[in-house]
């Protein structure tokens, strides 16, 4: 009867250890939402910053990370996509693909402040980029770059292999496999792991500050050589100013940022059921 | 197939090596890693030698007076890692358990996604909670907590890396075979017993694999720290007390107005280096022992 007990126990301690996170997740949103919300209003949406608490707006900001995502797909997706298929389709069982599978698993590991470091040494200063939103686009590129490889690897691992078979035997050759009917069967699952990933480059603070993201703009960039800033750099500047009032600025403008990774990923939930349904 | 591939001609092969060199470019940004920080390092060690690096326990390269120990960081980022790993192990452990053994699979399809979401938010958020919710809460019950502090971004950390270390050790569970649980059950074991004296052995190494990723995403992270351990480098085991860690360093020498080129400076590149080299390290063990759980 001594099992009934500790049984017991270990459910209650379980689901404690369950619990716990979860709770933790749930005072986070609370509080933010609590600072925050009463902040929230248009002209916070599209204003510039400023040394006042109550007129501090992120439009800069928010700018910013949209040409940076934009930019950052427009690098990552291709390439990432393309080393995917090579992986999945081309190199399956060769030394050379075995070898950068292994490369994209390490680097997966790597902090991403690092990434920064990187972002400076080679774009900022051997490509000559400078401080701009190119250098700080193509950063987080490399940065995203394993996560885009990985999903796409699972989406193209899932599609049956008789469906490249029966194209093979069809006479195709092995691009018109790959163009005609693997990528459109995996396109849905490759969509909504590229969607994540970029939802992931959005949140993404310290290899932007390392690049040399501004923290106080009051311009929007006009060209990809701009210097620049993002939400979350806003953010991380309001967070570490003293004055009373900036606390909430800066809760408002975390909710704005959940708020945009909320719907880039309901965007990858409802693309994923529409696409997969349309077939 | 030989054939296919042959009498399609050039465009097929073009169309290979196209693909091919975008899976070059992650070998690339490897190299390139190496390179930066290896490079930039030798720039920095031409003026502070290893000797004051490792062997000096202060840490002030911004200063008047320069010391360049680098252990004073690399404590900080011990002490934080150390924090979330004593909350991120037990919860991430019993959440595995409690998924993957005890909960019905209705209750899971609802839990598992509710705790992935804390892999999903942005750690700059994670730092404002660590700052002003965690370390104000804790304040309460330890006077001496400075606002500043190891504990509470440890904390918050340790709750943000729970879920990696959930699904990781799920997965080390769900590894473990039918037939060594229903043995168990057989012999007359309870669940508890049968949970810790069956399936958690047999899924150790997964789940020390599953540990150590979760050590070196700890080491890693910036925003939480940067934002609530403060910027004083120290060498102490206080966890109450303003630290830094190398990753806040780098962020707080990025965002001040040191000069690029400079001795200053370059202290980033050899700081990137080691905590480069700290969480390869902990990431090869971690993947040799994941990978030795598969085979």
């Amino acid at each position: 009867m001594n099992h009934r007990i500790a049984d017991r126990i270990l459910v209650v301690v379980c689901f404690v250890g369950l619990f716990l996170p979860l709770a933790c997740l749930v005072a986070l949103l609370g509080d933010v939402m609590w600072d925050g919300v009463a902040r929230i209003d248009w002209s916070f949406l599209t204003s510039y910053p400023s040394r006042h608490a109550d007129k501090a707006g992120l439009l800069p900001g928010l700018v910013g990370s949209l040409f940076l995502v934009l930019l950052t797909g427009l690098i990552c997706i291709p390439l990432g996509v393309g080393a995917a298929i090579y992986l999945q389709e081309y190199g399956q069982d060769s030394r050379l693909s075995r070898f950068i599978a292994i490369n994209i698993g390490s680097l997966a590991g790597v902090p991403s402040v690092i990434y920064g470091l990187l972002g400076l040494g080679i774009f900022v200063r051997t490509f000559g980029l400078g401080r701009s939103l190119i250098a700080g686009a193509a950063t987080l590129a490399l940065l995203v770059l394993p996560i885009v490889v990985i999903a796409s690897i699972e989406a193209l691992r899932a599609v049956p292999g008789t469906l490249r078979e029966a194209a093979l035997g069809l006479g195709a050759t092995r691009w018109q496999v790959i163009r005609h009917v693997v990528l459109p069967a995996a396109l849905p699952s490759i969509l909504t792991g590229c969607i994540l990933s970029m939802s992931r480059a959005v949140g993404e603070t310290a290899p932007l500050i390392v690049v040399g993201a501004l923290t106080f703009v009051t311009f929007l960039p006009d060209g990809i050589d701009a210097p620049f800033t993002a939400l979350p750099i806003q953010i991380y500047n309001w967070v570490s100013r003293p004055q009373a009032g900036f606390e909430n600025t800066a809760a408002g403008g975390i909710v704005i940022l959940l708020g945009l990774l909320l719907i880039l990923n309901l965007g990858a939930v409802l693309l994923r059921a529409k696409l997969s349904k349309d077939r | 197939m030989k054939n296919v591939t042959r009498a399609s001609g050039w465009g097929e092969r073009l169309i290979e090596m196209l693909l091919l060199s975008c899976g070059l470019v992650t070998v690339l940004t490897t190299i390139g890693i190496g390179y930066i920080l290896l490079s930039e390092s030798l720039v920095f060690f031409k003026d502070v030698s290893l000797m004051q690096f490792f062997g000096d326990t202060q840490w002030t390269p911004l200063f008047a007076d320069k010391h360049f120990g680098i252990w004073p960081l690399v404590m900080g980022t011990l002490l934080t890692s150390g924090v979330a790993m004593a909350v991120a192990l037990p919860c991430g452990l019993a959440a595995a358990i409690y998924l993957r053994e005890l909960a019905s699979p209705t209750l899971r399809q609802w839990l598992k996604p509710s705790l992935e979401m804390l892999a999903g938010i942005p750690t700059i958020v994670y730092g404002y909670f660590a700052l002003l919710f965690v370390t104000p809460l804790l304040q309460e019950f330890l006077p001496n907590l400075s606002g500043f502090n190891a504990l509470s971004p440890g904390i918050v950390m340790g709750f943000m890396i729970t879920p990696m270390i959930a699904s990781l050790s799920e997965d080390a569970l769900s590894a473990v075979s039918n037939d060594l649980r229903e043995g168990a059950y057989a012999l007359g074991a309870g669940r508890a017993s049968t949970i810790f004296r069956v399936i958690l052995p047999a899924a150790r190494s997964g789940i020390a694999a599953a540990s150590l990723l979760a050590l070196a995403r700890a080491v890693g992270e910036t925003m939480i720290v940067a934002i609530a351990a403060g910027q004083q480098p120290r060498f102490t085991f206080d966890p109450q007390v303003p630290v830094e860690t190398m990753t806040a360093y780098i962020v707080q020498v990025s965002m001040g107005d040191t000069p690029q080129g400079t001795l200053e400076y370059q202290t980033i590149f050899a700081v990137g280096l080691t905590l480069f080299a700290m969480t390869f390290i902990v990431n090869i063990f971690g993947q040799r022992l994941a990978r030795g759980k598969r085979s």
